[in-house]
């Protein structure tokens, strides 16, 4: 086990896969000579070399065009999309060329691309930088979803997202890029649509996704010093989604929380209590309770970035009133 | 060439009376008049280039050599159509014969054509990847990030603007800065201003021999401007009223495949020839029609089917 932050395990783990598959290529704005713009790709042009990894143009729909193209003709593409917001840019390639070609073409057509791209919030850079998009991808038949929350998913999730076959969305947090985790040694390949149990408790449940898993866990904490027992369930992937893993902890704690960094309106979170809804009832000791950011744009300013994003003191506030 | 024009225009008259029988549902979009591009690029390409077209696609695939049964059952929303029934007019593909897709939103698919030019550089091998589009591509901005991204890259594609004097319903001059609106642009992207009679089979032919020896000399992509006439409307709610009587008539004059059957004429090559190969043909199309018709209509389950490349549709556990 080594300590690893979550921007290098993204660097990391492509390269598990460029080792692994020498067909596997990349390309993406400033991802070779600079390293990224986030510096996730730091190391991979000196190892793979110029034809691997390529720079492009500010140019998202050649980007993302490129990479299924060479997909679907017998070359596995990582493209990367510099800040999700961005994937608007694009969303024609996404939504309907890419999540729509195997199935229109009665399966002639398969297009092994995973988008990486830099989601979320905390960085004060305001309102078409800073959204959480994955509802977006999410909404769309076609295309899976995969957002880590810590090192070593990243890398598991990748290496799972690589080896698919079929589009992936791969949703890295620009505000977990600094933050380190254990990563074991060797080879790590986790399985798209398991959710991680990452704190067992038998009061309610919080099912949160990337940035909010650790705050979800710190609000746990501090539940637990009012002795209110928190499950906390990482989803990891929306697309699959594990709902079984939800529906397992809801029969076993009757309370559901969703902690989700998307403004409210039809936000995963609500995709996710209607489940419950329809299918563990009987199982619920009271309502769903979804912990979102309001449905507003971003603002820059840190106080009222700050104050939309759901935080520790929000998360633990909610579910501690609702539990009383 | 002339009886790849031939099967082209007797298919689509042949899909056209199936709409007018409410056997084709949905839309279609018929390239008639428009033939001699898909016959003079689809014969100068190899068998393993790739042909990326637009939701007016059927001549396309069909001179990839795509079978006309399961194209026309395509059209009926047959199980034996080539896309299962699952795609319709619209997404005519057939990976087996190079024809990676019929795009039904304008532009995308300049940029995948780069990527399966991309491709073939990257394994070493001389295939090309060719992307037809209409005169009202040239409009939007795929079209301008594609090229200059194929440029940059040295892509092995050559773009096809069939320009037919329409956008749709409007013409291309009242929403287009440049009067040839493809030729004129190449300049911007440090291409070759290339126009070509797009009613002529041969003049076609040659220019897409000559840009596809440039791409696989690895000298990079090409855009040719094909000039040609719809024979029809845009779609099939579209009679083409719009359009001044006169104009319609001086391109029906230019009809390519009377031209060119007049042309084999002159070349010595015998009535009695050109009608046989039209007869062979029209027996294939009436084969055609009736694979078609005797197709089933697909079984409830393939709803479920293909979404992933498991087979399936599931999003959850």
């Amino acid at each position: 086990m080594a300590q690893l932050s979550y921007r290098d395990a993204v660097s990391l783990g492509i390269a598990q896969e460029m080792r692994r598959d020498p067909n596997l290529v990349m390309l993406g704005e400033d991802i070779a000579g600079a390293g990224g713009v986030f510096k996730t790709t730091v190391g991979l042009l000196d190892e793979f070399g110029p034809k691997r990894i390529r720079d492009t143009p500010i140019s998202e729909q050649a980007i993302l065009g490129a990479a299924m193209g060479a997909a679907m003709t017998g070359i596995p593409v990582i493209a990367e999309i510099m800040f999700s917001d961005f994937l608007a840019v694009c969303f024609d390639i996404v939504a309907n060329e890419m999540a729509k070609s195997r199935y229109m073409t009665g399966g002639q057509v398969t297009v092994p691309v995973v988008i990486r791209t830099a989601n979320g919030a905390g960085s004060r850079f305001g309102a078409q930088h800073s959204q959480s998009v994955e509802n977006w991808c999410m909404m769309i038949p076609g295309l899976k979803v995969v957002a880590p929350s810590n090192p070593a998913d990243v890398i598991g999730l990748m290496a799972a997202a690589v080896r698919d076959p079929d589009p992936v969305v791969f949703f890295e947090h620009k505000s977990l890029f600094a933050t380190k985790g254990e990563v074991p040694s060797g080879e790590i390949v986790d399985e798209l649509g398991k959710a991680t149990t990452v704190r067992t408790g038998s009061d309610c449940t919080i099912a949160a996704l990337a940035l909010m898993v650790p705050r979800a866990l710190q609000a746990a904490d501090r539940l637990a010093e009012d002795g209110i027992s928190a499950e906390v369930i990482d989803l990891r992937s929306l697309v699959p989604l594990d709902t079984r893993a939800i529906l397992g902890s809801v029969v076993k704690t009757g309370h559901l929380f969703t902690v989700e960094e998307n403004p409210r309106l039809c936000g995963w979170g609500a995709e996710v209590a209607s489940i419950v809804a329809e299918e563990a009832f009987w199982d619920l000791d009271g309502p769903v309770v979804r912990i979102t950011t309001p449905h507003i744009p971003l603002p820059s300013a840190e106080a009222l970035e700050d104050l939309a994003l759901p935080s520790v003191e929000r998360i633990y506030e909610t579910v501690r009133t609702t539990m009383d | 060439m002339y009886e790849l024009q031939q099967s082209l225009r007797q298919f689509e008259k042949r899909a056209y009376d199936l709409f007018m029988e409410n056997l084709v549902k949905g839309t279609s979009h018929l390239s008639l008049g428009m033939e001699a591009v898909a016959t003079g690029f689809g014969r100068a390409m190899h068998s393993d280039d790739y042909t990326f077209a637009t939701y007016r696609g059927h001549a396309h695939t069909i001179a990839r050599g795509a079978p006309l049964g399961p194209v026309m059952a395509e059209l009926l929303g047959r199980e034996n159509g080539i896309l299962k029934g699952k795609g319709g007019s619209m997404h005519l593909t057939s990976v087996e014969h190079g024809m990676m897709g019929s795009y039904a939103i304008i532009g995308a698919h300049l940029c995948i054509a780069n990527g399966a030019a991309w491709s073939a550089q990257m394994r070493g091998t001389d295939q090309v990847a060719v992307a037809f589009f209409g005169d009202g591509t040239t409009n939007i901005g795929a079209f301008h990030e594609a090229l200059n991204f194929a440029v940059i890259w040295d892509l092995p594609v050559v773009f096809v603007c069939e320009n037919n004097l329409y956008m749709e319903y409007t013409p291309i001059d009242l929403v287009s800065a440049v009067p040839n609106p493809a030729a004129d642009r190449a300049a911007a992207y440090g291409l070759d201003r290339i126009i070509v009679d797009g009613n002529d089979a041969d003049a076609v032919y040659e220019v897409a021999t000559s840009v596809f020896d440039r791409a696989r000399r690895g000298a990079g992509p090409s855009l040719v401007e094909a000039v040609t006439y719809r024979h029809g409307g845009h779609s099939r709610a579209d009679p083409g009223k719009y359009r001044p009587a006169e104009e319609v008539e001086a391109w029906l004059e230019r009809d390519p495949i009377p031209m060119y059957h007049q042309r084999l004429l002159e070349l010595g090559v015998s009535e009695s020839e050109l009608s046989a190969i039209q007869q062979s043909v029209a027996e294939r199309v009436e084969e055609a029609t009736e694979f078609a018709k005797q197709g089933a209509v697909p079984a409830a389950d393939q709803l479920f089917v293909d979404v992933w490349s498991d087979g399936g549709a599931s999003w959850r556990n």
